[in-house]
């Protein structure tokens, strides 16, 4: 069944926005993350203008996130300083990425720009967490316990000035990483179009050492802001939101994410993290061939923005 | 599934009586008229592309011309004119980058042309430049006129290629039929992606390969409904379309956990 789409102006087969969606949410649900770094590359090989695909799918992570960040309220597994204070450094980083937006779209390099994010984040990540997964997997085979940092270990960043405290997870370290780190995600998911989580886990956990249990929690209520933020912004600015794209792929999202997080319950946590690590590698290797093979044709077209 | 919704049809009655009797009496030049019964198109949610009927008559046709087949009509849809921008990727250290562009002002955003037999069968190739008539014949202004000719025609090709690859230029030769010696119908088509604006149907009427008359009307191609109250809420009220998005994720994501929830 087709459906016009209002602003990417195009037609398009609901069922295979609402699978998507649905596919997306599952995997989401079942590594518990925002799944934004999948959708908006699905929806760019399913021909949707690129400028398109990521305000959308940036409204798209919203869904997911308000989702599993309620009940991790309901668990109290939520720092809402932490979150706070990145949620601040989000804004100035989101700002500065709208700006760059639509400044390489004026210069025709937005889509280069995109696909080489995602190959470079999604390519280091992926590879970190495989190698990382794997070593977990060799070593519970052998029978050796897991090594455990302790939390008594300290690395520059806590030697920063002004510390400030965050009592829910338990840790008293400078602002200016916590800022930092808010608004380099900010400015990701306003080029990128996607929430962060997937840089947002690893860095909190292994810069910040926040308590893990903490971590999912604080990171979906910061991407609940920060994709807010830039949803409104690219709306505003560039006109980029569709609703209805985005709708379809919410409705096929949520039910996803509720059965994947059920079929993630029976995975234990490396091997959860080295199919996630897959998955994340196999859309980078995806995106690297778009660039270095040659293009069906040279020749592109698009219009000029009137401003 | 997106059935034709637009229905034109013929508006236009040849009144033969009308014509001047100074001239009626000599040889009466001929005359076409297009008439579209409704001047506006709606595309809705279903929309994936139509055929557009357009109906149109022959005034003062000599019927022994029309007997052999000597009158050819071709008749054009010409989307409104936007700036385009035309890049070309070029490689660098292994990579596709958009390297070269070309800006061309007031390019029709579509093309569709019907006509009664192959455009080569109907006029020569000066007569089509003359009425820049067809896609081959349209004159794109490049913004920079300062560029080397050789890499204008390029582009201009490639922007050309490109509007055909996508179905907003065509061509449907045998698109525009006789249904009597003066009645004629034109189908031409209109691409999933046809932009919304003002379009304007163009017929011209030849005899034996010679110009001879032409006559156009307006269509106004529009998203209707659901689409259009989007499209226009998004671009005249963006800051609560935005408001508007953020909540609508709040309320699924929300709703979708009340719904399917597991834990």
């Amino acid at each position: 069944m087709g459906i016009y789409l209002p602003i990417a102006e195009i037609s398009v087969n609901i069922f295979v926005l609402l699978a998507m969606g649905a596919a997306v949410g599952f995997l989401s649900g079942m590594f518990g993350v925002g799944g934004g770094f999948l959708i908006t590359p699905l929806l760019i090989f399913y021909n949707i203008p690129p400028a398109i695909a990521v305000a959308t799918g940036a409204n798209q992570v919203i869904a997911s996130s308000f989702s599993g960040a309620l009940s991790h309220v309901k668990r109290g597994t939520l720092d809402f300083k932490l979150g706070g204070v990145l949620l601040a450094g989000g804004i100035v980083g989101s700002t500065g990425g709208i700006f760059v937006f639509g400044f390489l779209r004026r210069l025709g390099q937005l889509d280069l720009f995109i696909s080489l994010l995602y190959v470079v984040l999604l390519g280091t990540v992926g590879g970190l967490m495989l190698v990382e997964s794997v070593n977990a997997l060799r070593a519970t085979r052998s029978g050796a316990a897991p090594v455990l940092k302790k939390s008594g270990q300290h690395n520059w960043i806590h030697r920063l000035p002004l510390k400030m405290r965050f009592r829910a997870s338990k840790l008293f370290v400078s602002v200016i990483p916590v800022l930092g780190l808010g608004a380099g995600i900010g400015f990701l998911s306003s080029i990128m179009g996607v929430g962060g989580g997937f840089i947002m886990v690893p860095a909190l956990i292994y810069l910040l050492k926040v308590p893990t249990n903490v971590v999912i929690g604080t990171s979906l209520f910061q991407i609940i802001f920060t994709s807010a933020y830039t949803t409104l912004v690219h709306a505003t600015t560039n006109q980029t939101v569709d609703v209805m794209l985005a709708f379809l792929l919410m409705a096929g999202g949520v039910a996803g994410a509720q059965y994947g997080a059920k079929a993630g319950q029976r995975l234990r946590g490396e091997q959860l993290r080295a199919l996630l690590a897959l998955l994340v590698l196999a859309v980078a290797i995806r995106l690297a061939i778009d660039l270095f093979v040659t293009p069906p044709n040279l020749y592109s077209l698009s219009g000029v923005d009137l401003t | 599934m997106a059935g034709l919704r637009a229905f034109l049809a013929v508006a236009s009655l040849s009144l033969f009586a009308a014509s001047s009797p100074g001239k009626a009496q000599t040889s009466p030049t001929e005359n076409i008229q297009i008439g579209l019964s409704t001047d506006h198109v709606s595309i809705t949610a279903g929309f994936s592309g139509a055929d557009l009927t357009i109906f149109g008559s022959l005034e003062n046709a000599d019927p022994l011309v029309a007997r052999q087949g000597r009158y050819d009509v071709i008749v054009v849809l010409e989307g409104p004119a936007r700036p385009v921008v035309v890049r070309r990727k070029g490689r660098v250290l292994g990579v596709w980058i958009n390297l070269e562009s070309e800006t061309f002002e007031n390019v029709p955003v579509s093309y569709s042309v019907a006509t009664t037999r192959p455009l080569q069968d109907v006029t020569d190739p000066n007569s089509y430049k003359q009425l820049s008539l067809g896609a081959a014949n349209l004159y794109m202004q490049p913004a920079d006129d300062t560029d080397s000719p050789a890499t204008i025609q390029e582009f201009t090709a490639a922007l050309r290629d490109r509007k055909s690859a996508t179905g907003l230029y065509s061509e449907n030769v045998g698109g525009v039929r006789f249904l009597s010696q003066n009645l004629f119908r034109a189908t031409v088509r209109l691409a999933p992606n046809v932009p919304v604006g003002t379009h304007k149907a163009r017929a011209f009427l030849f005899k034996s390969g010679l110009f001879i008359k032409e006559s156009s009307a307006q269509l106004e191609i529009r998203k209707s409904g659901f689409e259009q109250s989007i499209f226009r809420v998004a671009h005249d009220y963006s800051f609560l379309y935005g408001i508007f998005a953020v909540l609508l994720a709040m309320l699924t994501g929300w709703l979708g956990r009340l719904v399917f929830r597991k834990d």
